[in-house]
This record gives C-alpha cells, sequence and structure tokens, in this order.
C-alpha cells in the first residue's frame, strides 16, 4: 500500500491495531468482478440463454454467492486479522444463523403447503386417509 | 537469600499497573460489525418471508408482470458504482485530503440518491398498477424486503450528509476517520443485502 499514514495516534497504543484498510488495486478488482458477476446473471435471466428454468435459477444462485465472497473480501476487507479475528467469527455465527432461518423456514413452510393445502378431491381424501 | 525486592517480583499480581491507554473508540469498529450481523439477521427473517410468500400472488399480478429488468439493472448499477466511488472516498481519507474525500462522498450520495429515486419511481409505478403492499402476500413480502433496504440506503445518505459537515468543520480528526470507516461498512453492506435482493426477487421472480 502505498499510502503514508502520518497521523500521530497510530503507531502509539496497541488497542486501534487491526483495521483493515483497502488499497486502490483491492477496489479495482472488486469493482469488475461484480460488474461482471452482476452482468452474467441478468444476461442469463433476460436472454433465456439457458433453456432450463430450474438450472438457470442454479447458476443464478451461485454467481450471487461468489459475488458476496468478492464484495466481503474486497469492498469490506474481510480476514482472519481484523479486529484479531472476531470480525470473521462473528461473521461465520451469522451465516450459521441466516442459513438455520432461511432452510428452516423454507422446508417447514414448504412442507405445510404440500401436507396441509389439497388441490384436488382426490388429495384431500389421500390426505385424509394418512391421517392417524 | 532472597531480597525483598526478588519476594515482591515473585508474588504474582492479578492487577495492571502500566497505565495503556483504551483510545477513544477503540473497539467502536467491532461494535458496529456486531450491529451489522444484526441487521444481517433481520434481512435473513425478511428474505425468509419473502422465500415463503413470495408464491401467494391472491389472483394479483406476479414478477413478471410487474417487474422491469432493465430498470433493476440500471438500479443495480447506481449501487455498485456508490461502492467504488466510496472506496475512493476512503483512499483519499487515508491519505489525509479532505477536499477530495469530501468530493468522493457528494459522488456517493448522489449514486445513492439516484438508486432510491430509481426504487421509488418504481413503487409509485407498482402501486399506480394496483399492485399494493394490501393486493397480496407477494406483494406484502415484496414491498416489506426491498422498502427495508430503500430505507437502510435513505439513512446511510442521512449519515453521508452529517459526515460532510462534520469533515468540513473540523477536518479528517481521529473521530470524523472512525465514523467514516463505519460508514464505509454500513454502505458495503448494504450493496452486499442488494446482491441478494436482484438475485432471489428480482431474477428468480421472473423464472418463478
Amino acid at each position: 500500500m502505498s499510502a503514508v499514514h502520518n497521523e500521530p495516534d497510530h503507531a502509539d497504543h496497541a488497542h486501534a491495531e487491526g483495521e483493515a484498510h483497502g488499497s486502490m488495486r483491492d477496489y479495482v478488482i472488486g469493482f469488475v468482478l461484480s460488474v461482471v458477476l452482476t452482468a452474467i446473471p441478468f444476461w442469463l435471466v433476460m436472454s433465456g440463454a439457458l433453456a432450463d428454468r430450474t438450472l438457470t435459477g442454479l447458476v443464478v444462485s451461485g454467481f450471487a454467492a461468489v459475488q458476496i465472497v468478492v464484495h466481503m473480501v474486497f469492498f469490506l476487507h474481510m480476514n482472519a486479522r481484523a479486529e484479531g479475528g472476531w470480525n470473521l467469527l462473528a461473521l461465520l455465527f451469522t451465516v450459521v444463523i441466516v442459513v438455520i432461518v432461511l432452510t428452516g423456514s423454507l422446508w417447514v413452510m414448504y412442507h405445510l403447503n404440500a401436507n396441509m393445502m389439497p388441490h384436488s378431491a382426490e388429495m384431500a381424501g389421500r390426505a385424509m386417509a394418512d391421517m392417524p | 537469600m532472597s531480597t525483598p525486592a526478588d519476594a515482591a517480583a515473585l508474588t504474582a499480581r492479578y492487577y495492571d499497573l502500566d497505565e495503556h491507554d483504551h483510545p477513544e473508540g477503540g473497539s467502536t469498529m467491532l461494535g458496529f460489525w456486531i450491529y451489522l450481523m444484526s441487521d444481517c439477521l433481520i434481512f435473513a427473517m425478511l428474505f425468509a418471508a419473502f422465500g415463503v410468500l413470495g408464491g401467494n400472488y391472491a389472483a394479483g399480478p406476479g414478477p413478471k408482470d410487474l417487474f422491469d429488468l432493465p430498470l433493476v439493472a440500471l438500479n443495480t448499477s447506481m449501487l455498485l458504482l456508490s461502492s467504488i466511488t466510496y472506496g475512493f472516498a476512503m483512499l483519499a481519507m487515508q491519505r489525509g485530503q479532505a477536499r477530495a474525500t469530501q468530493g468522493w462522498l457528494i459522488v456517493t450520495g448522489l449514486f445513492g440518491a439516484a438508486f432510491l429515486g430509481i426504487e421509488l419511481y418504481e413503487f409509485a409505478h407498482l402501486i399506480h398498477e394496483g399492485a399494493t403492499p394490501q393486493r397480496s402476500a407477494f406483494l406484502s413480502a415484496f414491498f416489506t424486503l426491498v422498502g427495508t433496504h430503500g430505507l437502510h440506503v435513505t439513512f446511510g445518505l442521512v449519515w453521508l450528509g452529517v459526515l460532510l459537515v462534520q469533515i468540513g468543520q473540523r477536518g479528517l480528526i481521529a473521530a470524523n476517520r472512525r465514523r467514516l470507516m463505519c460508514l464505509s461498512l454500513f454502505w458495503h453492506f448494504l450493496d452486499v443485502v442488494w446482491i441478494g435482493v436482484f438475485t432471489f426477487v428480482y431474477l428468480m421472480g421472473m423464472l418463478r
């Protein structure tokens, strides 16, 4: 990094160390990657390049996941050293909770929909027969 | 054999005599990060609600009738551009250039305002077509999720304006640098949330 830290209070104390600073290179790489990772999913959906919708959905989700990591690394300067690793630990904990919330909600509610809302008399009859 | 001085040195001490300073705001960055993680959980709940309710149109309009992808792409590019211009503001701050920092912050604010303007135009258009939050569970979840993100951007813009004034008055003092770094996290975090919004609400909505 070419920037010179000339503020007097930066080196004296140990407590403010570990702040992550970005560099011009980081921001430009992050921006270019983000543009590419945004343009491809939009193009995929708008042009319908992939015939299979489920496949398109999976590919688009994959691009989103990669772009989130790119933003974390290049814009939010996430690494294992920032704040002595506590930043990363808090992030990992949050990711675990988010995954539980999202998959849990979708899973439970999908099964509720499938089991509680019969769409035809035949399904209704089967649902009744399945009841204990 | 042992002198009193040695004995004193050997005695275990459970208190800290040398005064080391805990500078003001020394733990602010970690605290702000933990706030952002809690904010992340709010958005996770709203995404979960949208995931569950996103298909319940109540015989009303669905994503294909409502969403205009070129407009969403324009909106996304506004937010992405504001992210990199905020990065340039941070680089100017690291070089100690107050004027350049303010300039890049103003550019960031303009991109953020453009994003909000486009989003409000979209909302007004939807409501004009009768696609109000009351219309269906899908639209309730949509307006709550996208509106909460827009509200965050609004408060980010207010914060940005306040920081512009504070830098103008005091320059790049340590407190202002800390505030700029907090807003940097906040602003980039909102861009991360927007990745989830345009992917799972708009793009996946068009695939339904």
